[in-house]
């Protein structure tokens, strides 16, 4: 089932906004290669019957009051940001609209 | 409409973003509020800062399944998935959403026709923040850097999602209308569209009566009735159009362009988007219980068709102009003023015509009490107060909320006794021998000459409608 | 060198003072550090401050906690307001957030006393801390060996005595397995028994905060301090801490401890030497030790290489430069995010974040990540299988002692197999802990694991005490 391509690894690395060089997607694709054929013995078991576990303990529905805490001071967290204009984030042209 | 879509049918299916009307936000405690200065309602949680853990608000999961039982949707054990996409307004890079279990799956609408449009299903999800173009043009193409503030990161959104039921732009508008006042009757929403609090994506298609489902287009942006209804019309010709002209219609995302009336495709990414849901690991599945279902339930007050159907019971035989009436004032949730007028024994017809003209012309008439306009209407209809001097008492309520007795008592409206009236109609038909000659001989105008006169003479104090009685008596 | 438990008591009597002691620690740092590197930040004025604070509640008769003035050290991936918190990633070289953990919070409400911020394998991926973007940490016994990870700073922190108690996060062993490799115990607590409100995510279903120290009981101690509740973190247990310590004394007499055959397997000859020598001094004690197999645990090591790197592709998404840390200047948002992500990642970082994006991917989910999710049922549904017949498991921390720097940094699987033994307590959400038990042939230590069902610390606790005091 593995196989995992050189065209797979720039795949994923664009999906996950990564930049590689040749020689990096050629060692990328080998080790991730590597890790995919150990993980054959996962991929290879009948599990149809077995549910998955997303979560160790599910101990039931949990939520809060609608209540008010206290918001950071905007000071603090815009100190932190790389660019701010007019107590926003400020960032490079957006190409794409939001999908 | 082109002539190739006449013979076309238009399949139009619905996604409709609602804000919940929620004190925080979906998973902090952060304030749900429109309008404050820029990144001020912001914690760790909402900002999507290292470390941060959601936490899921009770409010607005009652609100999603009051809107789920108001659509009549089964309330389902549901659970919270990530939808993974780069997006500078997304804190977290990723969408926490409902997936494959939403909350609501499975109701319907019926619109005020009769119609019923089925409802896929209604999901909690959080919101993103709000991007400022800067630059020359002001919007996303040509602008040189955008701003980014997260007020609105994770504040709590209901997504309705319909079937492919609609059948024209206006039955399209009809649905997202009767949707609006469900979701204004359930207190989820605030229903103002203008400050974004409804946002509707159309999934617009066309094909030969009775054939399969042709390919569609999503158009984004819609954020009044008006563009809904302009943007499914232009669409569903462009398409026909296409098609007529041997041409096919390609799946894609477009957005409406409100000033140059047209949907033009929007401009993403060439990769194709991968969300890559899973199961959020920091949320617990959200699974209601029979006693929480039901105590959300018993609290839901009546939804817009029964307002109607109530309000039309009380009037009789309703006109055409007065079905409308009923429904804007439900629409726009003012109907409790002409229940509690009527309940008080004004007549019905007279309620309504007040509240649908005159209340909800008012600037925020919902801060309204019932009592005073029940009270003043009452005033009105047993004579004390005319016409015109209500609406001079209704104004000065409005703004400052006092007795309308009290308002009225000072104004000096008192009630101008009948025989004071006969007296003054006799003296003023005397005065006037060619003005009460020519209405006596059926010109109507002229009564409304004599209504003038008395109107002077008693500072307007005097009943309008006891003018024309008069007159009338004595023709 | 004087336990926690040893320093709390004296200066709660008046003994000594807090700020004798923090000076004492910050001194060893000064004297150790910069051989080992364990520290990536060290907050001097903080730490006296805070010192001061206790000493001050002292003099006023008031309790300061079962942790007065005790130094501790802070794994770099827990945020601590106004004092830099990094991950040990370039990306988040310069931030200091404006807010601190729930576990942070809660010691400090004991009396304890952060004097610092250790280092790890970059957002805690990795078994040596070779990973760091801010350079490798070295193990106190010898300098040319590792000392684990991801934990590894607060590990050697501990073992070079500039310390008595750590903090560490454990996603597949990584308080665990460089504990066993510096000589410390290390605990891992039941999944949600600790909050990981302020805990920077590596995977979220999996990460755990638990204490690193030179006894079983300060580690007991410093549990439960950290455990109980927090609204703040919806997969936190309703229940409040575990009772370790008064449990500590209980022995193992009558207990059934199951030896358990896949997690030894493996292993070095001196590392299963070791753990018969536990089991036979678990049995001098009373328990009946019975040896056992639960041969789903063999699927831990794949199912885990597929769950961590998916939550972890997701969970690393928000370093985009946006909001803070680096950012890489370029034309636009999209470039900007690449150049960022790309100059502020390590190597494995981008190969987990790039394995996991594949294994969540459409196409590859069901085959990968769902599979995956399906192997932890399994693994949990082994473990309570096991523990129908047994109290507590024991086995191997991690299959050989120290290795050498530089030794696995190239082949990913290698290293990726010395968590071999930890990473099922990780996807069962069970309790496990490390003891140390003894010396390999080279000397160096060696520790032995005892796991226990969900919420059974006490006797978790009580068995590690028994090893303890047989090492």
């Amino acid at each position: 089932m593995s196989s995992l391509t050189r065209a797979d690894v720039a795949h994923v690395a664009a999906l996950a906004r990564l930049a590689l060089s040749d020689e990096e997607l050629d060692r990328y694709t080998g080790q991730l290669a590597a890790v995919l054929d150990h993980a054959q013995d996962v991929a290879a078991l009948d599990l149809g019957s077995t549910a998955p576990t997303a979560h160790p303990f599910a101990v039931g529905t949990v939520v809060r009051d609608d209540v008010l805490v206290a918001c950071l001071d905007r000071d603090e967290v815009l100190a932190q940001a790389p660019a701010v204009e007019d107590d926003r984030f400020c960032v490079p042209r957006i190409i794409g609209e939001a999908p | 409409m082109t002539s190739g879509a006449a013979a076309l049918e238009t399949v139009v299916g619905l996604e409709v973003h609602t804000e919940l009307k929620t004190a925080t936000k979906l998973f902090c405690g952060c304030p749900n509020r429109f309008g404050d200065a820029p990144n001020t309602n912001v914690c760790p949680v909402c900002l999507g800062l290292p470390g941060s853990l959601p936490v899921l608000n009770r409010q607005a999961v009652e609100l999603a399944m009051a809107i789920g039982t108001a659509l009549g949707c089964a309330i389902r054990p549901s659970s919270f998935h990530r939808k993974n996409y780069f997006y500078p307004d997304m804190p977290k890079d990723y969408q926490i959403s409902q997936y494959d279990e939403p909350i609501n799956v499975d109701g319907h609408l019926a619109l005020p026709d009769g119609t019923l449009v089925g409802i896929e299903r209604a999901h909690l999800e959080e919101d993103t923040g709000k991007s400022t173009h800067v630059g020359s043009s002001g919007r996303i193409h040509g602008a040189d850097r955008s701003l980014v503030d997260y007020n609105r990161a994770g504040v709590p959104l209901v997504e309705i999602v319909s079937a492919p039921d609609l059948r024209s732009a206006a039955g399209a508008r009809a649905y997202v209308a009767e949707l609006r006042g469900i979701l204004v009757a359930t207190g989820a929403s605030d229903g103002r569209m203008e400050e974004g609090s409804l946002r509707i994506d159309a999934n617009v298609s066309v094909r030969a009566p009775g054939a399969a489902l042709g390919t569609r287009c999503e158009i984004k942006n819609l954020n009044s009735l008006r563009s809904l209804q302009r943007a499914i019309e232009f669409e569903a010709d462009r398409q026909a159009a296409l098609l007529a002209g041997g041409g096919t219609v390609v799946q894609e995302t477009r957005h409406w362009d409100e000033e140059a009336g047209c949907t033009v495709p929007m401009r993403s990414k060439e990769e194709a988007y991968d969300y890559r849901y899973f199961p959020e690991p920091d949320l617990l599945p959200l699974v209601p219980d029979d006693a929480w279902r039901d105590r959300v339930a018993a609290a839901l007050p009546p939804m817009p068709a029964a307002r109607r159907a109530a309000l039309l019971e009380r009037l009789g035989d309703a006109t055409p102009a007065q079905r409308d009436q009923v429904a804007s004032v439900v629409a726009d949730d003012l109907d409790r003023f002409v229940t509690a007028a009527a309940d008080r024994g004004v007549p019905a017809a007279l309620a309504l015509a007040r509240v649908a003209n005159e209340v909800a012309a008012l600037e925020d008439p919902g801060a309204l009490d019932e009592h005073g306009v029940a009270t003043l209407l009452e005033m009105e209809a047993g004579g004390e107060l005319s016409a015109t001097q209500a609406k001079t008492v209704l104004a000065e309520h409005a703004a400052s909320g006092e007795d309308p007795r009290e308002l009225a008592r000072r104004r000096g409206f008192e009630r101008v006794a009948d025989g004071t009236l006969d007296a003054l109609l006799d003296q003023l038909i005397a005065q006037h021998p060619a003005e009460w000659a020519r209405y006596r001989e059926g010109d109507e105008k002229l009564a409304q000459f004599f209504v003038g006169q008395v109107m002077r003479e008693t500072s307007g104090k005097a009943d309008g409608k006891a003018v024309v009685a008069g007159l009338a008596a004595r023709r | 060198m004087t336990t926690a438990v040893e320093l709390a008591e004296r200066v709660r009597s008046g003994a000594t003072t807090a700020r004798a002691t923090v000076e004492a620690a910050l001194g060893a740092v000064a004297d150790h550090d910069g051989a080992l590197h364990a520290f990536l930040h060290v907050d001097g004025d903080g730490a006296r401050a805070a010192a001061d604070r206790v000493d001050a509640m002292v003099a006023d008769g008031r309790d300061p906690g079962p942790l007065a003035g005790v130094p501790v050290a802070l794994k770099d991936n827990l945020c601590t307001r106004g004092v830099p918190t990094t991950a040990a990633s370039r990306i988040l070289e310069g931030w200091t957030p404006p807010y601190t953990a729930t576990v942070v919070d809660r010691l400090v409400a004991a009396g304890a006393v952060p004097v610092g911020k250790t280092n790890l394998d970059e957002f805690a991926m990795g078994s040596s801390t070779e990973n760091s973007g801010f350079g490798p940490t070295r193990n106190p016994h010898d300098h040319t060996r590792v000392p684990g990870g991801s934990s590894g700073g607060s590990a050697a922190a501990v073992a070079a005595g500039m310390v008595p108690l750590g903090l560490g996060s454990d996603t597949g062993g990584s308080i665990r397995q460089p504990a066993a490799l510096c000589g410390v115990v290390g605990m891992k607590p039941t999944y949600g028994m600790v909050s990981r409100y302020g805990l920077i995510a590596f995977a979220s279903s999996l990460d755990q905060i638990g204490p690193l120290a030179a006894t079983v009981e300060d580690a007991a101690v410093c549990l439960e301090v950290i455990a109980g509740h927090d609204p703040m973190d919806s997969t936190s247990l309703p229940e409040g801490p575990p009772s370790v310590v008064a449990a500590l004394d209980d022995g193992v007499d009558g207990r059934r401890v199951g030896l358990v055959r896949e997690l030894v397997d493996g292993a070095a000859d001196d590392v299963v030497a070791a753990v018969t020598r536990a089991a036979a001094a678990l049995e001098a004690a009373g328990a009946r030790v019975v040896e056992c197999s639960v041969p789903e645990l063999r699927l831990g090591l794949s199912a885990y290489y597929l769950i961590a790197p998916a939550e972890a592709s997701s969970n690393l998404a928000r370093y985009d430069g946006v909001r803070y840390g680096l950012r890489v200047d370029a034309d636009d948002v999209t470039a900007m995010n690449v150049a960022t992500r790309t100059q502020g990642f390590g190597d494995e970082v981008k190969r987990r974040i790039m394995l996991g994006t594949y294994a969540l991917s459409a196409g590859y989910y069901d085959a990968y990540y769902g599979q995956a999710q399906r192997v932890r049922t399994l693994v949990a549904q082994a473990f309570a299988a096991a523990y129908a017949d047994c109290d507590v498991l024991l086995g191997a921390t991690a299959p050989t002692t120290a290795f050498a720097l530089g030794s696995r940094t190239t082949d990913p699987m290698a290293m990726y197999l010395s968590d071999v033994f930890t990473i099922p307590s990780n996807l069962s959400g069970e309790a496990a802990i490390t003891v140390p038990f003894g010396a390999g042939a080279d000397g160096l230590p060696i520790g032995v694991q005892l796991l226990s069902p969900a919420r059974a610390e006490p006797r978790l606790f009580a068995a590690a005490r028994v090893l303890e005091a047989a090492a």
